[in-house]
């Protein structure tokens, strides 16, 4: 906390003496004149509104399974096996050709103690990490941000949200992610009006001095200006050949892609998509969905193997809770608690189905019991991929899964 | 000059900023009765009204679908009309900020639904009947508000307190109650909680959306908390935690951080004013009125220092804006819009705790929203930024993108006639000395006067100018 504090007002007061263009430059030409590996990158593809795990991976010998879904549940001879138990929904074909090729980890029963079925709220404790019966004001990310700034490596597009806002997930207590949809979108905007030219002057030195929500305020002005400038000019120069398909995930996979290879000092990318909250006619819309998500995947994988880099980026795909095991009578399902996620990448010991297969004699009010914490999955891919301090971030240890290979 | 700075800081804090009108009212009067009169122009109430008070909700809706009264398109179109009228209470309200005369109860509304958050996307009658009841106590006595809002069914819903009962005990509302409405954490046990659960079983309301206490699902027995045992109910724990000191200090800490500095230190002045204040507050059976009088009219409340150091939360940023230019959009979404793109929308906080505030308003993207807002506002430009869609059904309405989205009427001539003298830089500074909390520094000021055509007519010169000023950083700041 202090050397935290220690920087803060260090910044700030470098800020106070006028010396922001200098100040910038310094890590301009420290990002831009190193050609230093950038090491592991890791993907978060969030799906909002609850997505249902069990019509995702389908758990086809049983029959707790197709008693409780007689209008919308997957028939066994559609389903695409993983094992003996659980086999993929017939849309994620593309993402059947991952793990078939050993990239694909499937990790069931994933949640989180006394579970709240509100979207906004389970979101919420999935985006800070936190019990649910607390409170937090910054996000995983944005703490991993906080932890992990040194010196004048403290830059906010360290962590890309693809996106034109920023969710909580990439906000810390002194850094917060980066939104931008595409970089040159971002560029226009601190090109356009006063921004550029404000993100060059100053404040009034004894305004500054004694009100340090200007500096806070000017200061990120002109790191969004430099971040914009920097991921511009890298990503102008890169442009995959790989087609992806024409759908928003795929448009936004594409940026992460675009980015990675542009050597973007970024180690974390973050997009969300929606649609999946199916109260109504589930089988139609959720197909459509989970179709879209596995090809623009799997051409993003395509094009992460071409350009030699499938073995150091990890994607992680979630949905803030999975839904009730029993349908309801629009075709539907409400909201429910457990579910399954995917880590798919190159880095994997060879992609697997991680767990257990969900337990539906074993319920709670009609919803799955969690086995894995979330925070486990997080303390993964922060120790064991990204390599940093996962108690930094989580406030506590947690196990990691043992699912990253050691190279 | 410090005269005029000082009674826009307090209308600023008080209120959602003065018009200059309002300023040059306020020029003839001492502080005194500036703040005074802030009470008298908050003194009438009159509640929000959307819906009618035996406006059916979603439960009723669908009991009624069963029966065969509604058809399917008939249900569901009136579920969507309730989901509809909350969104109009919400642009109602921010109506009521905009242009409403009670400008330090709104503002004290606002600062409750912050403190009492509460959310319930299905039911516009409970919500209807929370938000004026945090409007109507906003400047009553603490107490009697904690015990309203505590009985609300909109809170009793939203903290789960229906299905608190009797050898089934959910210790939600009590837990939250203690953590966020009163003491604060570190100052309860987890005994207190589970006791205090126990007394508070049986709280809950009927259909008709009132209070009821249901005695038989009521724990008669004895209980426990902060040490003393009883029979208690949940009247007798909400009147326990009114007795614990703790409860003025935490929300007069809370209350001090929204209305006169972002940033608390913790080993200086601030703690002792805050301490003062709490004293008053406990002492005085939790007058918030006074309470307020007395941070309004103490010295150390017009400290350069706080004069500029409050980030504006989203609705302060639009509702000031509208206020100050007499701005009304001939649509409701923008007024939505620029909530949820800025991560504050009205009656649908996060979660119990409110937004957080200060500078977690900003980042990267809110930052370029803040400063592209007046160009959308002032020459309803083309809206290219898309919040996000949080995947609930039920709030997608909120994301729709609509062209011409910020059409309105501007009553320029009115805020024109208080800046007709002088030459541009006077105008410049005189502009800014309305809208910003300090004065340009002057590359700044070298800056905007480039941007002002010298033979361009007053009117143009003040509309480009006011432009200018409303999206610089420092106008995110009061």
């Amino acid at each position: 906390m202090h050397r935290r504090k220690f920087f803060k007002q260090s910044a700030f007061a470098t800020v106070g003496t006028m010396l922001i263009p200098s100040f910038l430059k310094a890590y301009e030409s420290k990002h831009l004149g190193l050609n230093q590996p950038v090491g592991k990158t890791l993907v978060i593809v969030q799906l909002s509104g609850g997505n249902d795990g069990l019509n995702t991976v389908v758990p086809f010998r049983n029959d707790i399974y197709y008693r409780e879904r007689p209008t919308i549940a997957i028939a066994p001879e559609k389903v695409l096996k993983l094992n003996d138990e659980i086999g993929f929904n017939p849309a994620l074909e593309a993402l059947k050709g991952l793990y078939d090729d050993g990239l694909v980890t499937v990790v069931n029963n994933v949640g989180y103690p006394n579970p709240d079925r509100s979207h906004f709220r389970s979101m919420d404790i999935w985006q800070t990490a936190s019990d649910s019966d607390k409170y937090l004001t910054t996000g995983w990310l944005g703490r991993y941000l906080d932890a992990n700034c040194q010196g004048n490596d403290c830059i906010a597009h360290r962590a890309i949200e693809v996106d034109d806002t920023l969710s909580l997930a990439l906000k810390g207590q002194d850094l917060n992610g980066l939104a931008l949809l595409d970089p040159k979108k971002l560029y226009n905007q601190t090109r356009s009006g006063l921004v550029a030219e404000l993100s060059n002057i100053k404040p009034a030195a004894e305004v500054v001095a004694s009100h340090p929500n200007v500096s806070y305020l000017y200061k990120t002005l002109a790191e969004t200006a430099s971040s914009a400038e920097i991921i511009y000019d890298k990503s102008k120069v890169t442009h995959t050949k790989t087609v992806y398909p024409a759908s928003e995930l795929g448009n936004r996979l594409k940026t992460v892609s675009e980015l990675i290879t542009s050597g973007v000092n970024t180690n974390v990318y973050y997009i969300s998509i929606s649609g999946f909250d199916t109260h109504i006619n589930q089988p139609g819309q959720q197909e459509r969905l989970l179709r879209q998500y596995a090809e623009a995947v799997a051409a993003f994988t395509k094009d992460l193997k071409t350009n030699g880099k499938l073995n150091d980026v990890l994607l992680m795909t979630f949905s803030e809770f999975g839904r009730r095991v029993k349908q309801n009578a629009s075709n539907g399902t409400d909201h429910g608690t457990a579910n399954n996620l995917f880590l798919i990448g190159g880095g994997l010991t060879p992609g697997r189905v991680f767990n257990e297969a969900p337990n539906l004699t074993n319920l709670d009010e009609g919803d799955l019991k969690y086995t894995v914490d979330f925070r486990s999955i997080y303390a993964t891919l922060l120790r064991d991929w990204l390599k940093v301090d996962d108690q930094a971030v989580l406030g506590r240890q947690f196990e990691t899964l043992k699912v990253v290979s050691r190279s | 000059m410090k005269e005029r700075v000082n009674k826009q800081h307090l209308f600023w804090r008080a209120g959602f900023g003065a018009t200059p009108a309002q300023l040059r009212e306020a020029d003839r009067q001492p502080l005194r009765k500036v703040v005074s009169q802030l009470f008298t122009d908050s003194q009438a109430f009159t509640p929000l009204s959307v819906v009618a008070d035996d406006q059916p909700d979603k439960k009723e809706l669908k009991n009624r679908f069963k029966e065969g009264q509604l058809t399917r398109d008939m249900l569901k179109d009136r579920i969507r009309e309730n989901r509809e009228s909350i969104r109009d209470l919400n642009v109602r309200w921010v109506e009521q900020m905009t242009s409403g005369r009670a400008a330090l109860r709104e503002k004290m509304a606002l600062f409750w639904h912050g403190h009492f958050a509460c959310r319930n996307q299905n039911n516009v009658r409970m919500v209807q009947q929370y938000t004026n009841l945090i409007r109507e106590k906003a400047l009553g006595n603490f107490g009697d508000l904690l015990m309203a809002v505590s009985k609300s069914p909109a809170m009793l819903q939203f903290l789960n307190n229906q299905q608190n009962r009797k050898n089934a005990p959910n210790e939600n509302f009590a837990r939250e109650v203690m953590e966020l409405f009163t003491l604060g954490r570190a100052n309860y046990t987890e005994h207190d909680i589970k006791e205090a659960a126990r007394a508070f079983t049986g709280w809950g309301f009927n259909p008709q959306g009132e209070f009821v206490f249901r005695r038989n699902v009521h724990d008669e027995g004895e209980k426990t908390v902060f040490g003393k045992t009883g029979n208690f109910q949940g009247d007798d724990i909400i009147k326990l935690l009114l007795e614990r000191k703790e409860t003025a200090t935490f929300v007069t800490t809370k209350l001090y951080r929204f209305l006169v500095t972002d940033e608390i230190a913790t080993d200086s002045a601030d703690q002792q004013r805050i301490s003062q204040l709490a004293d008053q507050f406990y002492r005085s059976g939790y007058d918030t009125a006074g309470l307020l009088e007395t941070i309004f009219t103490s010295d150390w409340f017009y400290d350069p220092k706080h004069i500029g150091a409050h980030i504006k939360s989203p609705v302060e940023l639009l509702a000031g804006m509208q206020h100050s230019l007499g701005i009304h959009f001939e649509q409701k979404q923008p007024i939505l819009y620029v909530q949820r793109t800025l991560g504050q929308v009205l009656l649908y906080p996060p979660n119990v705790a409110g937004w957080p505030g200060g500078r977690n308003w900003i980042d990267s993207s809110s930052l370029l929203f803040r400063m592209k807002l007046p160009d959308l506002v002032l020459k309803a430009g083309e809206v290219t930024i898309k919040p996000k869609d949080d995947g609930d059904v039920n709030t997608a309405l909120l994301a729709r993108k609509v062209n011409r989205l910020f059409a309105s009427t501007i009553d320029w001539s009115t805020f024109e006639k208080a800046f007709q003298k002088g030459s541009e830089e006077h105008l410049l500074d005189e502009l800014a000395l309305y809208f910003l909390p300090q004065p340009l520094s002057p590359s700044q000021r070298n800056l905007l006067l480039t941007k002002v055509k010298k033979e361009a007519p007053r009117s143009e010169q003040i509309r480009t100018l006011t432009a200018l000023l409303l999206s610089l950083p420092e106008y995110q700041l009061c």
